[in-house]
C-alpha cells in the first residue's frame, strides 16, 4: 500500500524547487493540420508551484495537456519531442497512460465532481488503483485529502450529499481532493479558478500554497495576479511557442524578452 | 388564447420634426404593430394546428372506445345444469375419453329449456334453444366436469356463454324491431331471451375469456390470450437480443470507434436501417431465418428476431445520443484520476447515458409491440387456439389478432377488433409512462 506523504515541511522547504521534475525536450503539438506548439523546452522542479501564462490560443493549455497525455483522447492531436518525469518519457511505448495519470493528477478548469457523494468522489481513484485494502484505509485515504483540500471541516458531516450541490469553489477543492487521494507526484492545474468567484479563488490559491510543501504543481492561468502570487516560477506562452522562463519574480519584474514586457504590462492578450 | 399587450407609444419626442431620432422611433413604431401582429398571427395559427390534432385524436380514442368498450362484457347464461349420469358417463366407469365425448350441449339446452320455460320434447323448440348458447358450451361444461368428476349426477350452476347473436341483443347492437327473417333472432327467442335477462339467469359479465382465449371462430370465444403470449415471447427475444447488442454497438461507435470513412458509412446506414419499411425486414426474416436458417414459420422467435432487426437502429440512435449527452468534463474527470477507458464508460458514462438508453429501448419495444407488417410475411397471420408452449411453438401476435378480426365482418369481432386495439393502446401507453418516469426519475443535471 502506498503511504500518504508525510507533512515534513522542513525538509520540503529545503528541496523546494531545486530538483527538475518535468523536463520537456523539443515538444511538438499538432492539432491536425495546425502546429499548436512549437518545440517547447522547459524545466520544471519538484516542490514547487510553475506558472503557464499567455494570451487566449498560445498553447499554454495544450502543453498541460501533454504531461498527462490528455491530448490521446483528441484523436486528431499528435505529440512528438520527449516529456520526462523521473527520468521516464512518459511517451515511451512501454509505459502505461493510465498509470501515467495516477501519477499524474489534473484539476480542470470547470470544477467537475462526478455525480455521486462526496465520500465516492474522493474514493474513486484509490478504489480503482486498488490503493486501499479496507474500508478503515480508505475512509483515513478520504478524511487525510479532504484535509489538505482545506475541505475537511465543511464536509465531515455530509460525506454522503452530492458533490454537485455544493459551491463552484467547494467542488473545485473537491476535485483537488479527487485528484490528491491517488498520491500523484505532480498536479496539473487548467486554469482552476476562472470559474470561481474572488473568495473561493482565495481559498484555492492558499490551497495550492500549501500543497507545493508535497507536490509538484503546474498551473495554466490567464490571470497575472494569480501567477504572481503562488508560483515561484513562470513560463511566457504566446503563439504557441515558449518565450520565456524564469524565477516568478523576475519574469514579472525584469523580462528579458520584448513580448513578455507587453503581455504583462497589458499591451495585448 | 393569451394574447399579449402591445406596448403603449414612448414618450413623445422632446426635439424638434427634423430630428432623426425621432424620425426614427416613428419608424420602429410603425414596424413594431406589424411585428406584434405576425406574432399574434403564428400563436393563433399554433393553437388552432393543435387543436386540429387534438380533435383528431379524440375522434380516434372516441371512435375506438366506443366500439371497444362492449367486448369487455360478454353475456352469459347462469344455467343450472343436471349433470346426467346416463348422458355423460352411462358405463360409469369416470372414463376420460367417454367424459371427453359426452353430448354435453345436450344437457345445457335441457337447462336452459327450463330456465326459459321451453318445451324439452318439442325438437323445433329444442333447436331454437340451442341457438341461444354458443357452440363451444359443451366445452365449458366438459371443462367443469374434467376438473371435477364426483359432480356427475349433481345439479350444478355454471355460467355459459350466450350465442354471439344473444349478446349483440343484449348489448343493443341488434334492433329488436327488425323483421324476424333479418334480425336472426326470432320472436318466440326473444321473450325466452326476455324471460332470462327478467329471472336474473341471463346477464352480462365481464369478459375474462378475451383476455385468455385463443383463436376461435365463434367471437364470443375468441380473445386475445395467445396473442399476448406471442407478443410476450417476441418482446423478451427483441429484449435480451436488441439491448445487449444496440448498446454495445453504441459504445463502441461513439467511444472507441475512429472517425472515419468507413465509421461515417455505418453511421448513415444505421440511420437508414432506421428509416426502412418494417415490411422490408418481414421480406428480410423471411428470406434468412425462414428459409435459409430454416425456422419453423409463424414461431414468436422468428417475429422476435425480426422485430430484433427493426428495433436496432433505434436502440442505437437513443444509446449514442445518451452516450454523447454526457459531458466531457466527466470523462476528463474520469480519466484524469488514471481510470481506463473502459472503467470511465462502466462507471461513469454508462450510468449517467442509463436514462436516455431506458428510454430509447422502452420506445424501440413499444414500436416492437405495435409492428405488424413484417409479421405478417413470415406467417404470424395464423389461427393458433393452442398457448404456445416456447418460441418455437406457433403463436400470433396482438396487432396481427387485431388485423385478422378486423377482417372478420360478424359483430361480435367489430367490437373485439376494438377492444383489443384499447387493450394495445394501453400496453403502449403503459410502457411510454415508464419511460417518462425512468427519465425523470433518473435524470441527473449537472
Amino acid at each position: 500500500m502506498l503511504k500518504m506523504p508525510t507533512l515534513d515541511v522542513q525538509t520540503n522547504a529545503a528541496a523546494a524547487g531545486t530538483e527538475t521534475k518535468v523536463f520537456a525536450n523539443d515538444v511538438n503539438v499538432y492539432y491536425g493540420e495546425k502546429h499548436a506548439l512549437q518545440n517547447v523546452n522547459v524545466n520544471i522542479p519538484d516542490r514547487a508551484v510553475m506558472a503557464f501564462i499567455g494570451p487566449s490560443g498560445c498553447g499554454k493549455s495544450t502543453f498541460l495537456r501533454c504531461i498527462n497525455r490528455m491530448n490521446d483522447t483528441i484523436p486528431i492531436a499528435r505529440v512528438t519531442g520527449k516529456i520526462v518525469i523521473d527520468d521516464q518519457d512518459i511517451y515511451d511505448k512501454s509505459l502505461d497512460v493510465v498509470q501515467l495519470r495516477a501519477r499524474v493528477g489534473m484539476v480542470f478548469q470547470k470544477p467537475n465532481p462526478f455525480p455521486k457523494s462526496i465520500y465516492e468522489n474522493v474514493a474513486y481513484g484509490p478504489r480503482i488503483h486498488g490503493l486501499t485494502h479496507s474500508k478503515t484505509d480508505l475512509d483515513e485515504v478520504v478524511q487525510s485529502s479532504l484535509e489538505k483540500a482545506g475541505l475537511w471541516s465543511e464536509v465531515k458531516d455530509r460525506l454522503d450529499e452530492p458533490g454537485t450541490g455544493m459551491s463552484g469553489g467547494q467542488q473545485q477543492r473537491l476535485c483537488i481532493a479527487r485528484a490528491i487521494a491517488v498520491n500523484p507526484e505532480v498536479i496539473l492545474m487548467d486554469e482552476p479558478c476562472s470559474a470561481l468567484d474572488p473568495i473561493a479563488t482565495a481559498k484555492i490559491e492558499e490551497l495550492i500554497d500549501e500543497l507545493r510543501q508535497n507536490f509538484c504543481i503546474i498551473i495554466v492561468t490567464h490571470s497575472m495576479q494569480q501567477a504572481a502570487r503562488v508560483s515561484q516560477r513562470t513560463a511566457f506562452f504566446h503563439l504557441g511557442t515558449l518565450v520565456e522562463e524564469g524565477p516568478t519574480t523576475e519574469i514579472f519584474t525584469n523580462p528579458k524578452d520584448k513580448r513578455t514586457q507587453d503581455y504583462i504590462t497589458g499591451r495585448f492578450g | 388564447m393569451a394574447v399579449e399587450t402591445v406596448p403603449g407609444p414612448l414618450a413623445a419626442p422632446v426635439s424638434g420634426p427634423n430630428d432623426p431620432g425621432a424620425a426614427a422611433s416613428a419608424q420602429i413604431k410603425k414596424s413594431l404593430s406589424r411585428r406584434y401582429a405576425a406574432e399574434r398571427r403564428f400563436r393563433i395559427y399554433g393553437v388552432l394546428a393543435i387543436l386540429f390534432g387534438l380533435l383528431f385524436l379524440g375522434l380516434l380514442f372516441g371512435s375506438i372506445v366506443l366500439k371497444g368498450y362492449t367486448a369487455f362484457v360478454q353475456s352469459s347464461f347462469r344455467l343450472d345444469v343436471f349433470l346426467d349420469r346416463g348422458v355423460i358417463d352411462p358405463d360409469g366407469q369416470r372414463d376420460h375419453s367417454a367424459l371427453m365425448s359426452a353430448d354435453y350441449t345436450k344437457l345445457a339446452r335441457k337447462a336452459l329449456a327450463t330456465a326459459v320455460g321451453a318445451d324439452p320434447d318439442s325438437k323445433p323448440q329444442m333447436r331454437e334453444v340451442g341457438q341461444l348458447l354458443s357452440r363451444d358450451v359443451d366445452v365449458q361444461i366438459r371443462k367443469v366436469v374434467l376438473d371435477d368428476p364426483s359432480l356427475i349426477g349433481k345439479t350444478v350452476p355454471i355460467w355459459v356463454l350466450a350465442a354471439g347473436r344473444v349478446d349483440m341483443l343484449l348489448k343493443g347492437q341488434l334492433d329488436r324491431d327488425l323483421p324476424p327473417e333479418t334480425r336472426k333472432l326470432s320472436d318466440q327467442q326473444i321473450s325466452w331471451i326476455d324471460k332470462a335477462v327478467a329471472n336474473g339467469s341471463l346477464e352480462k359479465r365481464f369478459n375474462t375469456g378475451l383476455f385468455t382465449n385463443g383463436a376461435s371462430s365463434n367471437p364470443e370465444t375468441a380473445g386475445i390470450g395467445v396473442a399476448l403470449v406471442g407478443s410476450l415471447f417476441m418482446m423478451m427475444t427483441v429484449l435480451l437480443l436488441a439491448v445487449p447488442l444496440g448498446v454495445a454497438a453504441a459504445v463502441y461507435l461513439e467511444e472507441f470507434a475512429y472517425k472515419n470513412f468507413w465509421t461515417d458509412l455505418i453511421e448513415v446506414n444505421i440511420n437508414n436501417l432506421a428509416a426502412v419499411p418494417s415490411i422490408v425486414f418481414g421480406l428480410l426474416g423471411l428470406a434468412i431465418f425462414i428459409n435459409f436458417a430454416g425456422l419453423p414459420r409463424s414461431a414468436s422467435i422468428v417475429g422476435g428476431l425480426v422485430l430484433t432487426l427493426m428495433t436496432l437502429p433505434t436502440i442505437i440512435i437513443a444509446t449514442r445520443a445518451a452516450i454523447g449527452a454526457v459531458p466531457p468534463s466527466i470523462r476528463e474527470a474520469a480519466l484524469g484520476v488514471g481510470a481506463s477507458k473502459m472503467q470511465t464508460i462502466t462507471h461513469h458514462v454508462l450510468p449517467l447515458a442509463l436514462p436516455g438508453i431506458l428510454t430509447g429501448t422502452i420506445i424501440g419495444l413499444a414500436k416492437a409491440l405495435g409492428e405488424t407488417a413484417p409479421l405478417l410475411m413470415i406467417g404470424m397471420v395464423a389461427f393458433v387456439v393452442e398457448y404456445p408452449t416456447s418460441p418455437l411453438a406457433p403463436a400470433t401476435a396482438l396487432p396481427v389478432q387485431i388485423y385478422m378480426w378486423a377482417t372478420s365482418a360478424e359483430r361480435g369481432f367489430v367490437e373485439r377488433t376494438s377492444g383489443a386495439a384499447l387493450i394495445l393502446l394501453a400496453l403502449l401507453i403503459c410502457m411510454n409512462l415508464i419511460a417518462v418516469i425512468l427519465r425523470r426519475k433518473y435524470e441527473r443535471r449537472w
